[in-house]
């Protein structure tokens, strides 16, 4: 395997983090709470593919994209007595919700995994030179980067993106300046869901195998590089989803065989030592945001 | 007066926790393990709620210390050729030491409290979400390496055959002593300056306290009483496996102590006690539960989801806790 083999994938795997973490990061933006329960959002859309396997792909798509918004617009009517509370409680609700939402998807789907063969022709490699690699690589870099342009766009030359800027920066000014807090955040919810629904489709070409569980796997290091990376800001958040993608891609690869097992504590070190060195985020400038939390 | 009622605040929760033990020993033999189990998540609770509830800073990672105590009181309370047919890469001083049933519970008191204090070390310098997500690193890499390195357990196998020494008894005078101590700790100078940092940390700064050594005294308290709790456990169930003590217990134990409310031991002991509560007949509920009027029984996975909307609806609508993160009194305090 060859370091670019290497590098090219775990740009794949950053990218599919960095769209979960984007969208994490835009709801922590405008209404300072970590939603763990963001996870259960790809679950919900890897279960819609599931489901509509049978039927033409298109369908599929639309059904993984309007389950995963609908659910992400109820997840934010739900949140919403949670806006006046501390973070511990809502970390801790949004918690309970995942639970919440995982413990359906056992009692309706079971434990067993599900299939959701969806695209299984980007499974197909493409040999360049040396190098083979499959289409949902390049589809994932591509599609997935132009995402996240696309909503860095939506964020930075829209009114209404200005106003999820301006709420991120300070919600009590912002709203003292007019800017509704709840179309804000309903805004932020939808984002996210789209952002989610893709990173879906990527992840369950390469594992196809759905569990109650399937979302929540991803989200906790995903969470974990928003941490890392910064919280405060949209761009050292998504860097931060990259970024440990990318490291985890990479360390998978360079441990030797028989320590391959240990992948968690390695990473999870890198992690410890990244937040001792710079606790406001490895992408961010100032260390004034930490203090405020 | 005023002394009476600060006795007061303690005398709730430990009546609350010999009630339990007092009631479940009185009930039928099938049902006897669910008040045990009841009284050790009170346990693991009233640990969490040390550092959580006094300093203000989530901790994900109790739940390692748990872990680290339930192996180190089973291991060293397992016959030594049963650990070797296990794990035949244990080290000797491992596989070799064998102690008693009190001994092993302060022993895992000792590892979860050192534990606590290394990694508390470098870790409670962080604050907020930092220290959160810090504190998750621990339990991830606690699990992987005990699931993983079988030179000191049994890695990903089930320990088994540990004595099963927590009846009531050993299960409800645990509560009780962790309670106790608790209750001393946040009543001590050391609890309050804690407390009152955790207030206002600019403030506490400017008073002259040194907020770290504070958060790190708390952590290595209420990580050798995890430690104790994970001994408790392991002594109750008979066999731990590294999953047992992991993301599930972590979620459930914190969704306890907020919906008791963070910021009381009555909480603390509250939440605790009434999820196991609910969590108990719920389960009995799917096993088929006589109402005397109506036999009621409802399908398997049932449970969970009622849990879960049962712990999500409290936390949204009670975002302070059950009791308002107060202690009850006798008197006005």
């Amino acid at each position: 395997m060859s370091v670019l083999q290497t590098l090219i994938d775990a740009v794949a795997l950053g990218t599919i983090y960095a769209l979960v973490a984007m969208g994490i990061g835009l709801v922590f933006g405008v209404m300072r709470l970590v939603n763990f329960a963001h996870g259960e959002l790809i679950t919900a859309g890897a279960y819609a593919l599931v489901l509509t396997n049978h039927l033409p792909l298109v369908v599929s798509l639309v059904a993984c994209f309007g389950v995963v918004i609908a659910l992400a617009l109820a997840m934010d009517v739900t949140y919403r007595p949670l806006r006046t509370t501390t973070p511990t409680t809502m970390l801790v609700t949004t918690f309970a919700v995942s639970f919440l939402l995982q413990a359906v998807a056992l009692l309706a789907f079971g434990a067993r995994g599900e299939n959701a063969n969806v695209l299984p022709e980007l499974n197909r490699a493409v040999a360049i030179g040396d190098l083979r690699i499959r289409w949902v690589t390049l589809v994932s870099i591509v599609v997935g980067g132009l995402l996240l342009g696309a909503t860095a766009a939506v964020l930075g030359r829209t009114d209404i993106g200005l106003q999820m800027r301006a709420a991120a920066m300070n919600a009590r000014t912002a709203r003292l300046l007019g800017v509704r807090a709840s179309t804000v955040i309903r805004f932020a919810f939808l984002l996210a869901g789209i952002l989610a629904a893709s990173a879906t489709v990527f992840l369950t070409v390469q594992r196809p195998l759905v569990t109650p569980s399937y979302g929540f796997q991803l989200v906790i290091p995903a969470l974990v590089g928003v941490v890392v990376g910064g919280m405060d800001r949209l761009v050292s958040a998504t860097l931060g989803g990259f970024a440990i993608g990318f490291a985890a891609a990479v360390l998978g690869e360079v441990l030797p065989a028989d320590g391959r097992v240990f992948l968690d504590t390695a990473l999870f070190l890198l992690v410890i030592l990244v937040l001792l060195v710079r606790p406001s985020g490895l992408f961010t400038r100032s260390r004034a945001a930490w203090e405020r939390l | 007066m005023r002394r009476v009622a600060v006795g007061s605040q303690l005398l709730a929760p430990v009546l609350a926790l010999a009630l339990v033990g007092v009631v479940g020993s009185l009930t039928s033999r099938s049902v006897q393990f669910q008040f045990r189990f009841a009284l050790v998540m009170a346990t693991i609770v009233i640990a969490l709620y040390v550092f959580v509830g006094n300093s203000g800073v989530v901790s994900f990672g109790h739940i390692s210390f748990v872990a680290v105590g339930a192996f180190a009181a089973g291991l060293t309370t397992v016959p030594e050729a049963l650990k070797l047919s296990l794990s035949p890469d244990l080290f000797p001083v491992i596989a070799g030491a064998e102690v008693g049933n009190a001994v092993s519970l302060l022993l895992a008191a000792a590892v979860g409290g050192l534990f606590a204090l290394i990694v508390g070390g470098p870790l409670m310098r962080l604050s907020g979400l930092s220290a959160g997500i810090g504190t998750f690193a621990v339990l991830v890499i606690t699990n992987n390496v005990l699931r993983n390195w079988e030179a000191i357990g049994p890695g990903a196998r089930t320990l088994s055959l540990v004595p099963e020494t927590t009846g009531f008894l050993q299960a409800t005078l645990g509560a009780i002593a962790v309670a106790v101590l608790a209750f001393l700790y946040q009543r001590s100078r050391f609890g309050r300056v804690l407390r009152a940092s955790s207030d206002d940390t600019a403030a506490a700064e400017g008073a002259g306290i040194d907020i770290y050594r504070q958060r790190l005294l708390a952590f290595a308290l209420s990580g050798a009483l995890a430690g104790f709790a994970g001994g408790l456990l392991v002594h109750l169930l008979g066999s731990i496996t590294t999953q047992q003590v992991y993301l599930d217990l972590t979620f459930v134990t914190l969704a306890m102590l907020v919906i008791g409310g963070v910021r009381s031991l009555w909480g603390a002991v509250v939440g605790a006690l009434l999820v196991s509560g609910v969590n108990s007949l719920l389960l009995t509920a799917e096993n088929g539960l006589d109402l005397w009027v109506t036999d009621l029984t409802v399908p398997t996975g049932t449970r969970l989801v009622t849990l879960g909307v049962v712990m999500a609806l409290i936390l949204i609508f009670r975002p302070r806790g059950l009791t308002g993160g107060r202690e009850v009194t006798l008197g006005r305090s």
